[in-house]
């Protein structure tokens, strides 16, 4: 059978879809599908990967390594491999991909479709500067673009929320590096201006911030600034054994306010006073919580949201003010992210821009659901934007002000998907493809 | 697995179960020989092991139901270096409903799933006696234990081709070579999605990894899930008065 009927949902779980999902394991297979949107790992957070009451093709098994030129650093996949794995394999020889979100699960389509980003977008960009080209299923038919040949079209793919058509497979450029180990240099950021000076000092290629989101007063902004660089020194411990599944949902107390305020202090003295600096796996910098499998079952069965922001430098004391509100609310988990980002952009609806981005994640709750909106119009009113592979509850004129360039995406999806086959949960519900 | 550098003929390339395993092969540096029906897949496949390091890897075309087909491959082996190993995957199975509508349909199950691959491997067992080595994997399933309601022209194939790796087996032992009979029970792979839930059902990685553990070893008989050996002991058991009442 080609087609199950399913319930599935994306990666924080608290929107779910019921359709038909599809996983062909050859490429001739999915030729003769319909025209149904693909989605990948499932790893965006919102409604992106779902079509409720629709039809969806899982590609996760076309996953094959078509050709690696070890001289150039060129490797061509198909949309369902993994991120994390071309940089398993390619890191011992001396290459790993230029850009890598946080999780290795993503898939390259995904990657591709989300124009996602890195601890390195200040220096390297969003991952669609490094494709070479990319192939496209329309309506059963296959065309190779360039970010040259097909331009508006391509423009209108990386980032483009899988609207123009099924990326199938993708040439990427890959980047140098002196093998699987990263030299990674952690530091304690005492409050929210020391964390964004050293956010802003920071000449590392890697560099991330880790947000104490409960850390209120004086306090605020507390949390740790990891920087790195890829070295030829191997880590002194590979990680040991398989990696660690969750097992079932944990109970709502578990990320219960005393408890997540807890774990962050205990993380933050963890740091020595004056820094520290060891050599880690490049799995464990870049993919830091791949290794429990299933970790969103932690904020139980009703899930969770992430918030991803990005403002305008100019905008600092607005995000400022959007961390004291977290702060304040006690709703935030342990996981918050702050990092700066360079202007490295692929097309219209790519999320990143130059400035700061920060994600925090709450476990689903009405006052969540309030928090995050009052949180996406502060962002609407500071002239940033919110990530769509994150986002489950932004509403339709507050995107397409963030997005301006919306409508030229819009535009050129319209041309190649006329009947809107492809549309998802998410552009239905952001009224995104109507013009 | 040993250090030693091996040539591994996979018949039935492009099956699903096949792909994490040829997988650990290339990125364990051995020689591959893919035979399968898919050839714009196989290609695929071939790409995919060759970029993660396998030595040297081939495509042929094959058709189990056509002996001539087995030729090609026979050369290619020949010529290779090192120890010279097989893995059979392939195998068909029609809805039982199907066969019970057309029961023509039984000869292309029992080629494609034991008569065909036994034929290839007749063939192979000289050059393996003679190079004194080497490994044979033979994937059967759990449903060539017992003949049960659902599926027993596809069991009773499955059980022929166990039958026969175990006659194998006694034959090859003498000259060193590892035949090992692999049952795995349900696997999430195209066969079955769609089929709804499963009993204990297990991943093409997870069978992957149970094979090479298998090789590893030395076993004999493997059954992926694990848990499987236990069941269908059980099932075996249940005497043939009450079993054929049941419907399992």
């Amino acid at each position: 059978m080609l087609w199950k009927s399913t319930s599935y949902s994306g990666w924080g779980r608290a929107l779910s879809a019921v359709g038909e999902l599809a996983r062909p394991e050859r490429m001739s297979t999915l030729a003769k599908l319909g025209h149904a949107p693909a989605i990948g790992a499932r790893r965006s957070y919102g409604d992106a990967c779902l079509n409720t009451g629709g039809q969806a093709t899982d590609m996760s098994r076309l996953d094959r390594i078509l050709g690696f030129d070890v001289e150039t650093g060129r490797v061509e996949a198909e949309a369902g491999v993994p991120i994390g794995e071309l940089a398993r394999l390619f890191a011992p020889l001396g290459w790993m991909p230029a850009v890598m979100p946080g999780t290795g699960f993503a898939t390259v389509g995904g990657c591709i479709a989300m124009d996602v980003h890195g601890k390195n977008h200040h220096a390297d960009g969003s991952f669609a500067q490094h494709v070479v080209s990319l192939k496209l299923l329309q309506d059963g038919k296959s065309r190779t673009i360039t970010p040259k040949r097909g331009k508006a079209l391509f423009e209108a793919t990386v980032g483009g929320l899988g609207q123009t058509g099924i990326i199938t497979s993708a040439t990427l450029q890959m980047i140098r590096c002196e093998g699987p180990g990263m030299e990674v240099t952690e530091q304690r950021a005492e409050d929210w201006d020391e964390h964004i000076a050293l956010l802003d000092s920071s000449e590392a290629r890697y560099t991330v911030g880790w947000l104490d989101a409960t850390a209120r007063g004086k306090h605020l902004g507390r949390g740790i600034v990891e920087e790195a660089r890829s070295t030829a020194v191997r880590p002194l411990s590979a990680p040991k054994g398989n990696a660690k599944s969750v097992p079932f949902d944990f109970p709502r107390f578990t990320l219960s306010r005393v408890i997540v305020s807890g774990f962050n202090k205990a993380y933050y003295l963890r740091i020595r006073e004056g820094g520290q600096t060891r050599i880690k796996p490049l799995e464990e910098f870049f993919f830091p919580l791949d290794r429990i499998l299933g970790w969103n079952r932690l904020y139980g069965k009703s899930g969770f949201h992430q918030f991803q922001c990005v403002l305008p430098e100019a905008e600092l004391p607005r995000l400022r003010g959007i961390a004291e509100k977290i702060a304040g609310s006690g709703l935030a988990s342990p996981l918050a992210v702050l990092k700066r980002l360079g202007p490295g952009a692929g097309g219209p609806m790519s999320f990143p821009m130059a400035g700061y981005t920060l994600a925090v994640d709450f476990r689903e709750s009405p006052k969540a659901r309030a928090l995050i909106s009052e949180l996406i119009s502060e962002t609407q009113a500071g002239g940033g934007r919110i990530y769509l592979a994150k986002d489950s509850l932004a509403t339709e004129d507050k995107v397409k002000a963030m997005y301006p360039d919306w409508r030229r995406w819009a535009e050129e999806c319209a041309r190649h998907d006329p009947d809107g086959a492809l549309e998802t949960d998410l552009t239905r519900r952001l009224a995104l493809r109507s013009l | 697995m040993s250090e030693q550098r091996e040539t591994w003929i996979i018949l039935g390339a492009s099956s699903s179960m096949a792909g994490p395993f040829i997988r650990s092969l290339a990125e364990a540096g051995h020689g591959l020989i893919l035979a399968g029906r898919d050839k714009s897949d196989l290609a695929a496949i071939a790409s995919d092991a060759k970029a993660r390091g396998a030595a040297d890897v081939a495509q042929v075309p094959l058709d189990v139901r056509d002996a001539s087909s087995f030729k090609p491959i026979l050369n290619h082996a020949e010529g290779c270096e090192g120890q010279l190993c097989c893995a059979v995957f392939v195998g068909s199975m029609p809805d039982q409903s199907l066969i019970d509508e057309d029961p023509a349909l039984i000869e292309g199950v029992v080629t494609d799933s034991f008569s065909g691959p036994a034929r290839f491997l007749q063939a192979l067992a000289p050059m393996l006696e003679s190079r004194g080595g080497g490994s044979i994997v033979g994937v059967g399933s759990v449903a060539g234990d017992r003949g049960r309601l659902g599926n027993y022209v596809y069991g009773a194939a499955k059980a022929g081709f166990a039958t026969y790796l175990s006659g194998l087996r006694n034959r090859l032992g003498r000259a060193g070579v590892h035949v090992m009979t692999v049952k795995p029970g349900p696997v999430d792979t195209a066969m079955t999605w769609g089929l709804g839930p499963q009993p204990f059902m297990t991943t093409p990685d997870v069978v992957a990894q149970d094979i090479l553990k298998g090789l590893r070893k030395r076993r004999n008989v493997v059954y992926t899930a694990g848990i499987w050996r236990w069941v269908m002991l059980v099932i075996r058991n249940i005497p043939e008065p009450i079993f054929k009442k049941m419907s399992i």
